[in-house]
Order: C-alpha cells, then sequence, then structure tokens
C-alpha cells in the first residue's frame, strides 16, 4: 500500500531538511511541471480527480481553471495555503505540516505556478508552534535552494511566499472570512459571488487550497492521473488521512487508501472500544458534520459514498460517540463551540445557535420543556443551508438533525428524569 | 509610542505584505509579545503605526482568542474544551485546574503566576483531554499530573 504524503514523515523525528527532502526524490515534481504549460499542470491535476481534503471535496484542477489566465489578468495574483485547522476533532494537517513542511511548500509552489501566482501565504493556526517553527525553517531553506523568489529554477517564474500565524478564531478557515484576516480586517465572511478566484485577496484573483489537498499535488504531477485514480478503493481517488478520536484503544491518524470503510478505521486502525464501553455513533469529519450509526459502519469514507449516507466526509477525522457518553451533553459542547465562534455577522447564527446552546443546557439541568424538542428541530431548519452568510450555522446543525434522529429516545429520556441521567 | 523594537519587530514583516494594514494581526502579537498583553494604550500606538483608525483595530483585536485584551499572568494555560476532549473528560480536568490555582476559568492567580482560560480545540484530539502552557503542548492529561507539569513555569 502506498503512503505518498507520510512517507517522510516518523513520529517523534525532525522533518526532512531540504537536502533530505531532495534525495528522497523532493522538488523534482516542481521541475517537471516547470517544464510544462500552467494549463498543462491545471489539466493534469483536474485529470487525477482530486477533490478539497478542507472538507467541501470541490475538484481542486476545476478550481484552479477559474482563476483568469494570460496577459489581461488582472495582477498580482494569490495562492493561500489554508492551514488553519480548527474544525474540533481534526488533527490531520498538523502532522503534514509539522512533519514534512517541504512538500506543503512544493504542492504550493506547483499549485502557485498553475494558476500564474505572484504571491503565496501560508495562513496558520496560532497553536500549532511546533509548526510554525519547522514552516519558517523550511521556507528559508527553499528560498536558498532557489524554490523561492524572482526567478525560480530559472525557468523565468518567480513566487514569494509568506508565512501568517492567525491570532485563533475558527471562522477565518472560511476562505473569504480568512481572506478579510490576511488584509487586516476583522474575519467576517464576504457575500459571494464575486468567488475569490475573481476577487479574492485585496480584490485579486485568490485560490484557497487546504494543506493536505496541496501536499497531493507534487505526487500526481510525478505520477500522473492514472496513478492517482489507482489508489482509492473506489471511483474517489488518492489517499486519505483519516482520524479517530474518542473512547477507541488507539486513537490516531493513518494515511490509508480514499474509501477505506468506517469499521475498518474503528477497529483495525484505531484497535475497537475501550474496554468496557460500546460504540453508539461517529462524525466522520469533524463537528459540523452529520451522526453515523452501526448501521453505516460498512459505509466507504470517500465523498459520495458518506454524502449517500446521509453525512460529509469533512475533514475525514472521525469523533467516536460511545455508550457511556451522553449524547445531548456532546451536542451541548459542539453547539457552546459553534455559538462562542460565530463572527456575529448574521442574525440566524449568531442568535440561533446562542437559543439552541441554551435549550441543549436546559435538557441536561432539567428546565426543558416537551415543545423544546419541535423547536430544536426547528432550529435545524431555521439555520440550515440558505439562511445565513455563510456555512458556519448550516454546519452547526448537522450533528443536532442527526443527533435529534438517531438518539430520540435520549433527549426524551432528559426531559422524564428531569435532566441528564448520565450525571 | 510604540517602542524601537517594536517598530523594528513590525517593519520586517511589512515589505512581504500588499498593505501596511495586512500587518495588523502581526502588531498586535507584537505589541503583545513585548507587554504581555494589548492595553488600551498598546492598542492605539499600534493603529497609529499602520494608519488605521482605533475602533478598526479594536474590531480585529476582540476578534482573536489569542489577543489579550486584559492582563494575563507570567503563563497561560489553555485547557481544550472541545468535543474529543470532553468526551475524554476535559470537565474533570478543568475543574481540577480551577481546584489547585484556586481561581475559576478566565481569571489570574493573585500571585500573577497562571491565567487559565478555556479554549476550543486544540488540534491534539487523538491525545484528549489535551491542554497548553505558553507554547508548549501536553496531551493525554491525567488530573494528577498536573503538579509535575505546572511546576515547570515559575
Amino acid at each position: 500500500m502506498e503512503t505518498p504524503l507520510t512517507r517522510n514523515i516518523l513520529p517523534g523525528r525532525e522533518p526532512p531538511t531540504r537536502r533530505a527532502y531532495e534525495r528522497s526524490g523532493g522538488y523534482t515534481a516542481l521541475r517537471q511541471a516547470l517544464r510544462m504549460t500552467p494549463q498543462e499542470v491545471q489539466k493534469r491535476v483536474k485529470d487525477s480527480g482530486l477533490r478539497g481534503r478542507g472538507g467541501a471535496g470541490f475538484i481542486t484542477g476545476l478550481k484552479w481553471t477559474f482563476v483568469p489566465m494570460g496577459d489581461d489578468a488582472p495582477r498580482p495574483k494569490y495562492l493561500v495555503a489554508n492551514a488553519d485547522e480548527m474544525e474540533p476533532g481534526s488533527f490531520k494537517d498538523r502532522l503534514l505540516l509539522e512533519g514534512d513542511p517541504h512538500q506543503l511548500l512544493e504542492g504550493m509552489i506547483i499549485a502557485a505556478y498553475a494558476i500564474q501566482a505572484d504571491m503565496a501565504f501560508i495562513f496558520l493556526r496560532w497553536a500549532y508552534r511546533r509548526a510554525a517553527r519547522h514552516l519558517e525553517q523550511a521556507i528559508a531553506e527553499a528560498c536558498e535552494g532557489g524554490y523561492l523568489g524572482s526567478d525560480i529554477l530559472g525557468s523565468g517564474y518567480g513566487l514569494d511566499l509568506h508565512l501568517h500565524v492567525s491570532a485563533g478564531r475558527y471562522m477565518c478557515g472560511e476562505e473569504t472570512a480568512l481572506l478579510n484576516a490576511l488584509e487586516g480586517r476583522r474575519a467576517n465572511p464576504r457575500s459571494k459571488p464575486p468567488f475569490p478566484p475573481v476577487s479574492g485577496l485585496f480584490g485579486k484573483p485568490t485560490t484557497v487550497n487546504n494543506v493536505e489537498t496541496l501536499c497531493n499535488v507534487p505526487h500526481i504531477v510525478a505520477n500522473g492521473p492514472d496513478w492517482f485514480k489507482g489508489l482509492g478503493r473506489g471511483s474517489d481517488g488518492g489517499t486519505k488521512l483519516y482520524g479517530v478520536s474518542g473512547k477507541v484503544k488507539r486513537p490516531g491518524l493513518w494515511e490509508l487508501p480514499m474509501g477505506t470503510p468506517a469499521r475498518e478505521l474503528l477497529e483495525e486502525h484505531a484497535g475497537g472500544m475501550r474496554d468496557g464501553v460500546r460504540f453508539r455513533g461517529l462524525l466522520p469529519g469533524g463537528a459540523s458534520t452529520d451522526f453515523l450509526v452501526a448501521e453505516h459502519l460498512d459505509v466507504p469514507m470517500d465523498f459520495d459514498s458518506v454524502q449517500k449516507a446521509g453525512s460529509r466526509l469533512g475533514t475525514g477525522t472521525m469523533i467516536v460517540l460511545d455508550d457511556q457518553t451522553c449524547p445531548v451533553g456532546m451536542l451541548r459542547n459542539l453547539e457552546h463551540f459553534f455559538a462562542q465562534e460565530s463572527c456575529g455577522w448574521c442574525t440566524p447564527c449568531w442568535s440561533g445557535l446562542a437559543w439552541v446552546e441554551r435549550m441543549l443546557a436546559d435538557l441536561e439541568e432539567g428546565r426543558a420543556r416537551p415543545e423544546d424538542l419541535e423547536q430544536l428541530e426547528a432550529h435545524t431548519r431555521l439555520l440550515g443551508p440558505g439562511h445565513t452568510f455563510c456555512a458556519l450555522a448550516p454546519g452547526a446543525m448537522e450533528p443536532l438533525q442527526s443527533g435529534l434522529k438517531y438518539f430520540r429516545g435520549d433527549f426524551e429520556e432528559h426531559l422524564r428524569a428531569g435532566g441528564c441521567p448520565w450525571k | 509610542m510604540l517602542s524601537a523594537a517594536e517598530q523594528r519587530d513590525i517593519e520586517e514583516v511589512l515589505p512581504q505584505l500588499p498593505e501596511r494594514r495586512a500587518a495588523c494581526i502581526d502588531a498586535l502579537q507584537v505589541v503583545q509579545r513585548h507587554r504581555g498583553w494589548v492595553s488600551d494604550e498598546g492598542l492605539a500606538d499600534a493603529a497609529a503605526f499602520l494608519g488605521i483608525s482605533v475602533e478598526e483595530m479594536e474590531g480585529v483585536a476582540t476578534f482573536y482568542n489569542g489577543i489579550f485584551r486584559k492582563p494575563v499572568g507570567r503563563h497561560v494555560i489553555r485547557v481544550c474544551d472541545s468535543v474529543s476532549c470532553w468526551i475524554m473528560g476535559c470537565d474533570r480536568l478543568k475543574e481540577a485546574l480551577q481546584a489547585r490555582l484556586g481561581v475559576a476559568a478566565g481569571a489570574s492567580t493573585a500571585d500573577g503566576r497562571f491565567t487559565l482560560l478555556p479554549n476550543v480545540c486544540l488540534g491534539h484530539c487523538d491525545h484528549g483531554p489535551a491542554l497548553m502552557v505558553d507554547d508548549d503542548l501536553f496531551g493525554d492529561v491525567e488530573p494528577q499530573a498536573l503538579d509535575g507539569i505546572l511546576d515547570g513555569y515559575r
């Protein structure tokens, strides 16, 4: 089984220096890309079917084709690596940032070349201190090696790259909020259209890609679309960094073929549930994805299959709910997060999420009324897609709507018992 | 007025940015690094240096959980309270920290040694419950391990 993304990463070891990265074949894909036209690079990545690993699953190569090209295109153009991993339960980009920073840089330089960007940013979350040190070092090494600057490897193509360390806010992971943050503005999301490829950072064409997405790019350029497609188990190509957290025997992170079933992740890789607890459900890809339950354990964890099962692959880092943990309490924790992290820009989100959190607290503390369950259900629609400025509140409603469906009995038990029966 | 050292630190990032105001967060981080927190005066100094209004700067500063608009202790403890750590018992850990430090979450100890803050997901979910002390990350933290961890921060 091939593991291109993590082949250089050894737990507990320092990441490869530029020279070590070059010795393992690093930066040859960049040399190859610079001999192709930007459109050829775009096509190669598009043909591979690579889908965005940040959660949305949009086809990366297709996203790149939305950027205006040629002499008439507005300048400067920008590429941004979204390294603001703040989705609760997600810890996959951390591994790539800490473990092999040159792989990200090579992917970024190739992506930037493909859209003919003049400048690139890494938008890094504050808490990733180790990643920040490794990236700073790698950027300096890449400049020395001629991989960044005004004339990369004598190709005539130039790119500057800047590391931005954020000050910490979930909202910044939304791509238009991220662009406002980079401009030094309050990071509220922007209305779309216009979309960032047309009018992004400082009003110029901009592409924002996730860290894991960009790390795939050098391997696709070097090995081709068919190789990439062959890595997946189903129609969705490549490998995926899958994580498991919660009360399992061996929580962790693994690079596996895209489409690995949930059961295999849970039982083989995470070692099954801890002694004394049983599986009840899981959020497949972070806090803003719908619950899946036992009947879904054989669903392949790829974008389309998880969607068919009623959830989203999201970041691919699953959070496991066990039978000794209260589902209502878990939802209260999730909705507290979303209510706190709402940017306050649109009313349904800041007001609605606060009410949702309060109703869940009432259930937990014995103040709830029977009609509150209908109210909660109504909110999953009122804060759903189309009613808010961005995807934060609709994302917050995903675990709630599925939680109400699969754990209805637990909600009713809270009403009957006058509080949380787990306490 | 920003000190010469603060100005130098902010000017270091300016050439990489298309607009001066884009250094907004960098400037707040610089002020915080030099002064420990961002007072009204520090905020106004940074805003003036970048040529943006105090109100806009405040809008940015209060947006982030990493910018302190109140004084903090010599060491800041951030205990993760997001979902994976919650399942693994972060409430117990937070209670143990509050009892040990004698302060509620959000407050500083009387001797100015520690500030205890709840924090959103630290991205260490396979090792919950997790916490950070200053720039250092700790995972699988049991309440009885707290003494050993905190003793390292005087």
